[in-house]
């Protein structure tokens, strides 16, 4: 059976019991983006910290409704990522987005990568790539938001000044930017 | 036949007696697999070789021979521009086209003259919101259709986004105020404050005449009798109404109804606007451009009467002959037929689907005025997921909101899985679909 390829036990696992979840402060940025054709949401955030000199990831934490590849890729996301410089996280983030885009011809860097492999079956499921892609395009969202915003504001990531979950506007917004994002790697 | 080999709308019923061979001109018995036979997307097979289940008609439909033959004959031999050149394809296209117009008119009981051509039922629906806005600036005939601050503007929570957003954004544009019914628990439209909802202030009522998530068919009739006591304009969504249940608009009760042609066997790119005649008289573009114009000066320009003024551009005339195929076909289905087909099917599924532990069905559990849409949510296990299960096996549903995300909302549900049913559907797919539920339960549990 060719679900067995695309439901890893390690994406289950991850599924059923998603690593770093909740969201915590304080966080330097916040971004909510939806996949608008299915409504999978996730709030993330992200807090940078200072290492040698260059950008690091200290922490990110989320909230998330969707499937389970939309679950557990952000799991795996933030196992590789935390502790990581910006730098190193981007790499990775390019490395899974070149995966999602392979239509099952990707030859994936296992050693970048580590669980998020598993995910390898997904880019033969088109419809399915954008529910792998959803926390990961957050994450370099809310990144490039925390970059470009004063560090240590809780409010970095709302340039609306809204309160999460109540923006509409800000949610579709961020959720062509997933999509475009998405269609860019079908 | 007509001399361009098109059925128009006085000749249909003779058609219809007469049969043609295939499935839909056998006679009253309704025979799935002779149907079935007439639909050569059946004949391919899916995932793994597997036969395709097809349960996602709520999307978009299949088309039978006979609607891709006439669209074929129409560029084949005719293709042209309709209402434009002085030549005989340009002749035989506009035939063609009218002809269409006249045999979809039959369809629903309308005069030709009230059936406006769109790309979309989205568009039939933005079409009505954007004349009313545009009411503002036309001329004194236009003012039944005007809308500004201190109006309301009435839809329904159960709205499919086609039918909601396009009047968030005319109150957006004039300063009205949205107001909206909302559902019960069990999927039904909530009409006990239909009277303060429905006032003096209310400009135009829109609402669905079957949703396509719960299946649920609103009482349209009554709420376009409160709607016209208090001078309002009714405008109903017949998207999933029109290809699956008899519609005469002679009866139904709203002054607009919204279909489009790919959901009914026809084929896609081409919609339907019906509306009362004095009413598309009166109203405004929404459109402008060719073919709709009366005089044109640098100045400004005039229009022509309904429908030609609200249909801009060379008309989809293959779109419109492959839609009156697909009435054809219909009809000589006979629509009571089809609509008690896919009651035994949608009843099936309500029982199977309900019998399964961890399953809730959106929506009404019994077939009273109720369609074939059922929308489902699994405990424990995303749509997404139930629905590559389903894919795995061969059957074809759709997942997420379907495109009525606030609905979702009201009944507790993030998103859902959601199986539609068609004239080609099967007791035995129904069967199979219970079996992909119950996999999937085992799969995710594993």
């Amino acid at each position: 059976m060719q679900l067995a390829s695309l439901y890893q036990e390690i994406i289950l696992d991850h599924y059923r019991n998603p690593q770093h979840r909740g969201l915590r402060e304080p966080f330097d940025a916040e971004v909510q983006h939806v996949n608008p054709t299915c409504g999978d949401e996730v709030t993330l955030r992200v807090t940078l910290k200072d290492a040698g000199g260059e950008p690091a990831v200290a922490d990110v934490s989320y909230d998330a409704l969707g499937c389970s590849i939309s679950q557990a890729s952000t799991s795996v996301m933030t196992d590789l990522i935390i502790g990581k410089t910006v730098r190193e996280a981007m790499e990775i983030s390019g490395e899974f987005l070149a995966l999602m885009q392979s239509r099952g011809e990707g030859e994936p860097d296992e050693d970048m990568l580590g669980d998020a492999v598993a995910f390898e079956g997904v880019s033969k499921y088109p419809a399915r790539i954008k529910c792998a892609l959803l926390g990961w395009m957050a994450w370099r969202d809310a990144t490039g938001r925390a970059l470009d915003g004063p560090a240590g504001q809780p409010d970095g990531g709302q340039p609306d000044g809204g309160q999460p979950g109540e923006q509409p506007n800000g949610q579709a917004g961020n959720g062509r930017i997933a999509a475009e994002a998405a269609r860019e790697q079908t | 036949m007509t001399a361009t080999g098109y059925v128009t709308a006085d000749r249909a019923a003779g058609d219809r007696a007469a049969g043609d061979g295939t499935a839909a001109g056998a006679g009253a018995a309704f025979d799935v697999a002779a149907v079935r036979a007439d639909f050569p997307i059946l004949t391919r097979t899916v995932r793994g070789g597997r036969p395709l289940i097809y349960l996602d008609s709520g999307a978009t439909a299949h088309k039978p021979r006979r609607v891709l033959d006439a669209e074929r004959e129409f560029y084949t031999a005719h293709n042209s521009a309709a209402h434009r050149g002085a030549h005989l394809l340009g002749e035989e296209a506009t035939d063609a086209y009218e002809g269409a117009r006249a045999r979809v008119a039959a369809f629903i009981g309308a005069d030709p003259g009230e059936i406006v051509f769109t790309k979309s039922a989205t568009e039939s629906l933005n079409l009505v919101a954007y004349a009313m806005s545009n009411a503002a600036t036309a001329g004194p005939e236009a003012a039944r259709f005007r809308v500004g601050r201190g109006d309301e503007v009435l839809v329904t929570e159960m709205e499919h986004h086609a039918n909601l957003v396009p009047w968030q954004q005319l109150c957006q544009r004039t300063g009205a105020t949205l107001r909206w019914f909302g559902v019960t628990p069990d999927g039904r439209l909530d009409t006990s404050n239909a009277d303060d909802l429905i006032n003096d202030r209310t400009r135009v009522v829109a609402v669905t005449h079957q949703s396509n998530v719960t299946g649920t068919i609103p009482p349209v009739g009554e709420i376009a009798a409160l709607a016209h006591a208090r001078g309002a304009l009714v405008v109903a969504d017949g998207a999933q109404s029109v290809p699956h249940q008899p519609v005469d608009v002679a009866t139904l009760g709203p002054d607009f109804l919204a279909f489009s042609a790919h959901k009914m066997l026809g084929p896609s790119g081409i919609g339907v606007l019906w509306g009362r005649r004095e009413l598309l008289e009166a109203m405004p573009p929404f459109v402008s451009g060719g073919s709709m114009i009366e005089m044109v000066r640098m100045e400004g320009s005039t229009f022509l009467p309904p429908p030609e003024r609200f249909e801009a551009g060379v008309p989809a005339a293959a779109q419109a002959v492959g839609l009156a195929a697909a009435c054809d076909y219909l009809d000589a289905l006979g629509m009571p037929s089809v609509a008690r087909h896919e009651e035994e099917l949608t009843a099936r599924a309500l029982q199977a689907l309900g019998g399964i532990e961890g399953v809730r069905i959106l929506g009404p559990l019994t077939t009273e005025r109720r369609g074939g849409a059922v929308s489902f949510t699994v405990d424990g296990i995303h749509p997404h997921d139930v629905g590559q299960v389903l894919d795995e096996l061969g059957i074809a549903v759709r997942t997420g909101h379907h495109c009525a995300w606030p609905l979702h909302r009201a009944l507790g549900a993030q998103s859902s899985t959601r199986a539609t049913f068609y004239v080609y559907n099967t007791p035995g797919e129904v069967d199979a679909l219970a079996d992909g539920v119950r996999q999937a339960q085992k799969f995710f549990a594993r």
